[in-house]
């Protein structure tokens, strides 16, 4: 193809198929998406590599990862059978803290899901083309990371035999569910939430599972492949429909990502709790997912550009980028935690007092300061360009960023509770050996399903990256 | 026109936006109506070089929305009010600011499915088998290649004259493709 820097066409850079948009000068100037000016048949090359790759010549490290996944993934059934066995009494749970691992692990997970539909759905509404490049992989830790987080209440409610009692089924006890409790929100939130990402990333796959099927030469690998790809043949016609159809999954997700985590913290703020009983619960807790998300973004898109040879399509401005949203976000989330405070002593109300003093002078004090440690001050490093387009320095803070927002989750739940309006129940919760064992678990479960995702799926969004090159451009002009 | 028993129609490759944006109009203005162009992504106003009317999904989308909302308020004012009230510190069983979270996650939860569903049923897909893909080279049409295919129902088809046609157009190649 005609090599061509982005200064030479203005046009192409505010004027691709999704939208008519024709941006200044000086924007157009930005560095290109996508380095070394790739033909449409290397980005297919490049991202179809590793999932055309025949099993026995796959790279040792995905080899190890995948058993080291499988073997904890395993373990957290195990453990999951053995807590429906047993009970929930193996837990450390016990008065007054009935929630604590449980629930933390269902909103850390649920939380990090949220990164990949802000990816997907509101930066394709703003337009933001960089996100191509990160969305298909975003998209698909959202998907896993709910996996997880539905297991945690899943097994909480303890008699999992009659955890339809949740759905509205009508049933020969004449009993609705309450509509009115937040917790039922949550089941409809979460399992909209849940059922829409995955339609998104499917739609989003279509195409580009079909050009899989164009390519392996396996007979077994093509039907599968061509079953999914449900006969895509790139018809004009159906991408009309398409198109439509992933604008509208995009504007009908943005308001749900913003609705879940709200509807995951009315279980806690409609709770008559001091320390949960906050209005800023909501979109304190949204601004707190986003962040955790971007958060495993990097962690899962540092190591994999380098593996899977993505450097050019995953650049330095996309991490550079992933670094500045993580540097807001993580602003708000540190002004929540001040205004929390400055609520509890300006509303003149003991118990909110005494909920917050506790949690940054208590017995609890270590977790609030290590949720402060990582979540306010980490992400404040990334003011410096140096530091935010430094990849050690982005992992690092990234990995801080997840612990930190776990143990905000921690501190939500526990330090509320463990000291409640009657001083002769306080207790110390602790963890026995099988909470950190389920979180483990958790983690092999998602890593599991990631690794598979990465060895034999798509990463890139082929279909996408391709329709911003330069050359997509019917207007452009001619190109070999 | 004997061959129309036996032929789909003709496949012509292109390698650039630019050529099968062109010769997409060439084949509008032809006057052609039964054809189609593939492509590995959405070229950007293909669908009006085409002559293509916008898509009726979002109609349907809202139909579906309606639906949602109005099936979720409906169900959970019955259920907590008339059929199972319950009284939960006194509160009326008639409160609408409760019922707004679940009567909003099930508005989307029909729009996103009709979306999904109607695209699918739009676009007559799954079609696992198509003429289209008895062309080698229309493997390529997942990757980086473009191509025209006019069907031989369409009541200008003429073997010869649509062959010319799409030559002139800048095929790289065209192939006749059997039904």
């Amino acid at each position: 193809m005609v090599s061509k820097s982005i200064e030479n066409m203005p046009e192409y850079v505010g004027n691709t198929h999704r939208g008519d948009l024709v941006l200044p000068e000086d924007v157009v100037k930005r560095e290109e998406l996508i380095r070394g000016n790739p033909t449409f048949h290397d980005i297919t090359e490049t991202v179809c590599k590793m999932a055309q790759t025949p099993f026995s010549e796959t790279h040792i490290g995905w080899r190890v990862g995948f058993a080291i996944s499988l073997s904890l993934a395993i373990m957290f059934f195990g453990l999951i059978a053995y807590l429906i066995w047993e009970g929930i009494g193996i837990w450390g749970n016990a008065s007054p803290v009935f929630w604590a691992w449980d629930i933390v692990n269902f909103v850390f997970w649920v939380g990090i899901g949220h990164a990949g539909t802000l990816i997907s759905a509101v930066l394709f509404l703003f337009r933001q083309k960089w996100r191509t490049s990160i969305n298909r992989y975003a998209e698909a830790m959202t998907i896993f990371a709910v996996i997880c987080a539905l297991v945690f209440p899943g097994i909480h409610v303890g008699r999992i035999w009659v955890i339809y009692w949740v759905f509205p089924i009508p049933n020969s006890m004449e009993m609705w569910p309450n509509f009115r409790s937040p917790l039922l929100w949550d089941v409809f939130a979460v399992g909209t939430y849940f059922t829409v990402s995955l339609l998104f990333w499917y739609v989003g796959l279509i195409p580009d599972i079909a050009t899989l099927r164009d390519r392996v030469k396996s007979r077994a690998a093509k039907i599968a492949y061509g079953i999914f790809a449900l006969g895509w043949r790139g018809s004009m016609r159906h991408w009309l429909h398409y198109e439509r159809a992933y604008l509208l999954l995009a504007a009908l997700s943005t308001p749900l990502v913003l609705s879940v985590h709200s509807v995951v913290s009315f279980d806690f703020a409609v709770a008559q709790l001091p320390g949960w009983h906050t209005t800023i619960f909501p979109p304190y807790f949204v601004a707190g997912a986003i962040f955790s998300g971007f958060a495993m973004v990097q962690t899962l898109v540092l190591p994999a550009r380098k593996w899977l040879g993505l450097k050019d399509i995953v650049t330095m401005k996309h991490i550079e980028n992933m670094n500045k949203i993580i540097l807001v976000t993580g602003s708000i989330v540190g002004y929540a935690y001040a205004m929390e405070f400055f609520i509890a002593w300006y509303s003149g109300n003991q118990y909110e007092s005494f909920a917050f003093i506790n949690r940054a002078f208590g017995p609890y004090a270590w977790s609030y300061w290590i949720m402060v440690s990582c979540n306010v001050i980490s992400p404040q490093l990334f003011w410096f360009k140096k530091l935010r387009t430094s990849i050690v320095v982005s992992f690092v803070i990234s990995i801080f960023v997840n612990i930190g927002m776990w143990f905000e989750r921690f501190v939500i739940t526990v330090t509320s509770l463990n000291r409640d309006f009657l001083p002769s129940s306080w207790h110390y919760f602790s963890p026995r050996i099988f909470e950190p064992l389920f979180l483990i678990g958790s983690f092999g479960l998602f890593f599991t399903l990631f690794l598979l995702f990465v060895r034999y799926l798509p990463v890139i969004a082929m279909a996408e990256v391709k329709s911003v090159l330069p050359q997509a451009n019917p207007h452009e002009g001619h190109h070999s | 026109m004997n061959q129309t028993s036996t032929t789909y129609g003709l496949l012509a490759e292109y390698d650039s936006t630019h050529g099968i944006f062109e010769a997409c109009q060439k084949v509008r203005d032809a006057g052609y109506k039964k054809w189609d162009a593939c492509t590995p992504f959405p070229v950007h106003g293909l669908e009006k070089a085409m002559g293509l009317p916008a898509s009726k999904l979002p109609w349907m989308v809202l139909g579906a929305a309606i639906t949602g909302a109005s099936l979720a308020i409906i169900f959970m004012v019955w259920v907590s009010a008339f059929d199972y009230p319950l009284n939960i510190g006194g509160k009326p069983t008639w409160s609408i600011p409760a019922f707004i979270p679940v009567m909003f996650e099930i508005t989307i939860l029909f729009s996103a499915l009709t979306t999904v569903f109607g695209m699918i049923w739009l676009n007559r897909l799954p079609a696992w088998h198509h003429p289209l893909f008895q062309s080698i080279r229309f493997e390529r049409v997942t990757d980086d290649k473009f191509f025209i295919v006019i069907e031989s129902s369409d009541p200008l088809f003429d073997q010869k004259r649509t062959q010319k046609l799409l030559e002139d157009t800048g095929a790289i190649k065209t192939e006749v493709l059997e039904a």
